[in-house]
């Protein structure tokens, strides 16, 4: 209780404060999901937090250090010798790969489509913060300075881990595909089948919604990223179908599968930036991509055109403006004809927000 | 010399909920996750039952504040549910002491699932409600926790002079 001047001012009692907390609360939820409007103040205190994340890093630094001072000389030797034998196995494989990407790009060239550019990568240290519970996510030491961007692929040496979810100056977040918030665009490999795989709260496993029982989708399928939404790259792995439940009661296949991606592991990532000509097929309108390619304007002329002229043009014709605007329309208008016709247009569509949506919560 | 001694014991509480922040945070083997106790509410709930004029709705609300920025969720998630936790538990402090430890421990447990089912509930609100049964774990483990955390407490609270 306060006196002042007489009057007597009663502090709010604890309901009182607790209704008002609570509103209080509920409003900046608000504001946080749906207008996202206090990006900027959570970045700023994010900063202010830096110094409890790093010390909740610590143990396992140090733990880590302790283990690098106790390994002993031949256990290092051997892992160079490993190291060694892997390296000369890796470069064939990566002159194929090479060979592959430059008949890919050529073939391309020849329908009139864009291929993949190379993507410049940078391999980024994960800081060792455990995850709010029910969710998956990591602290990554880099942030807005070194280039990061909202939405940003997550990658390790198997496959995608998720996306980046917030941008600090210092470090950022980024949420794993198996968080309950995620989901990202894939199709099966083997046959370009589309689909999307929604986290489930479980780190080796990612459901995949949406495909009925006729759907060519079998054990041990490999689900690369489509690239569609343009979020995530196309063609990296993302998961393998480890278990497919047919109920009859069910509308839908119930599928899960495993990450390929070392989730569960504490090491680097990469973080890579997706060739540029990937992305403007996310804001063109529905309308625009449904547009078959050679109705638009100078389109038919430049197809004939591209295999001779851009050939002799340059060595890596990839870069040029055109076939990357032509590419997502070709792209697009494909699955209709492969994929069974539970695959209609819809998702298509409707996968552009979801792992926007994955990047923001 | 009042303010001085107000000041002391308003450090030695920061730095509790700071530790237990860290405790939040602090990694382990991926297996145990679901086994993390809930320090935030286990400190919080030792603090307002014991001095709920100074412990309360307000510090549980920045606290949880806190927690949020740390862990990326949405701001107010755990804001709200931990001014829950320290609503009901400031509104029953004196029932809190008079009970044994064992059934203190029991509060704790229906404290933090509490706390969690709310949190659940904003999650599923938001559409990123997890496939899991998980959310009971916590609550079990912070319970079988709080005997042992309530006699440091206790006694950092006696040492410290916090009252």
């Amino acid at each position: 209780m306060l006196q002042i001047s007489g009057w007597q001012l009663r502090l709010p009692s604890n309901l009182t404060r607790f209704v008002l907390l609570a509103l209080l609360s509920v409003g900046l939820m608000l504001l946080d999901a749906r207008g996202h409007h206090l990006q900027k103040i959570r970045s700023g205190l994010t900063v202010l937090f830096v110094p409890i994340q790093i010390l909740a890093a610590i143990p396992v630094r140090v733990g880590g250090w302790l283990m690098d001072l106790t390994r002993t000389d031949t256990s290092l030797r051997e892992e160079a010798e490993r190291l060694r034998a892997e390296q000369p196995i890796l470069h064939a494989r990566l002159q194929k790969v090479e060979a592959i990407e430059a008949e890919n790009a050529h073939l391309r060239q020849l329908l009139g489509t864009s291929a993949l550019i190379a993507e410049r990568a940078v391999v980024a240290e994960l800081l060792e913060v455990a995850s709010e519970p029910y969710r998956h996510t990591v602290v990554i030491a880099k942030g807005a300075k070194d280039g990061l961007y909202l939405g940003q692929p997550v990658i390790d040496t198997y496959g995608i881990r998720g996306q980046i979810s917030e941008v600090g100056i210092l470090q950022s977040t980024a949420i794993l595909i198996t968080d309950p918030g995620h989901a990202i665009p894939v199709q099966v490999n083997r046959n370009g089948l589309r689909a999307i795989a929604f986290g489930t709260g479980t780190l080796d496993s990612v459901s995949i919604r949406h495909l009925t029982a006729s759907a060519d989708i079998k054990l041990g399928d490999l689900l690369v990223s489509s690239g569609i939404g343009g979020g995530f790259p196309f063609g990296y792995p993302v998961a393998k179908v480890k278990k497919i439940l047919n109920d009859p009661n069910e509308p839908f296949l119930d599928i899960s599968a495993t990450p390929v991606a070392q989730l569960s592991y504490n090491k680097e990532v990469l973080l890579i930036w997706p060739a540029k000509s990937v992305m403007p097929a996310v804001t063109k309108k529905a309308a625009d991509i449904k547009k078959p390619a050679a109705a638009r304007d100078g389109g038919s002329a430049k197809r004939e055109a591209v295999p001779t002229g851009t050939n002799a043009g340059a060595g890596f014709p990839l870069t040029q403006k055109n076939p990357a605007e032509r590419k997502k329309p070709v792209e697009v208008s494909k699955p209709a004809a492969t994929s069974p016709p539970t695959e209609a247009p819809n998702p298509a569509i409707a996968v552009p927000a979801k792992p926007a949506e994955g990047a923001v919560q | 010399m009042k303010l001085g001694h107000n000041t002391h014991g308003r450090l030695i509480i920061a730095a509790s909920f700071l530790v237990a922040l860290v405790l939040s945070i602090l990694p382990w083997p991926v297996w145990t996750e679901q086994f993390r106790p809930d320090w935030v509410a286990l400190v919080l709930i030792y603090w307002c039952m014991a001095l709920p004029t100074r412990v309360g709705v307000g510090t549980a609300w920045s606290v949880g504040l806190m927690l949020d920025v740390l862990y990326g969720s949405m701001l107010g998630e755990n804001a709200l549910a931990k001014s829950l936790i320290a609503f009901l538990a400031v509104h029953f402090h004196l029932q809190l002491r008079m009970f044994p430890r064992w059934q203190q421990a029991v509060v704790v447990l229906l404290l933090v699932a509490a706390n969690n089912l709310l949190v659940l509930w904003i999650k599923h609100l938001a559409g990123q409600a997890p496939a899991t049964w998980g959310y009971l774990t916590p609550g079990i483990v912070s319970m079988l926790l709080w005997p042992w955390l309530f006699v440091i407490l206790r006694d950092i609270r006696r040492h410290g002079n916090v009252n």
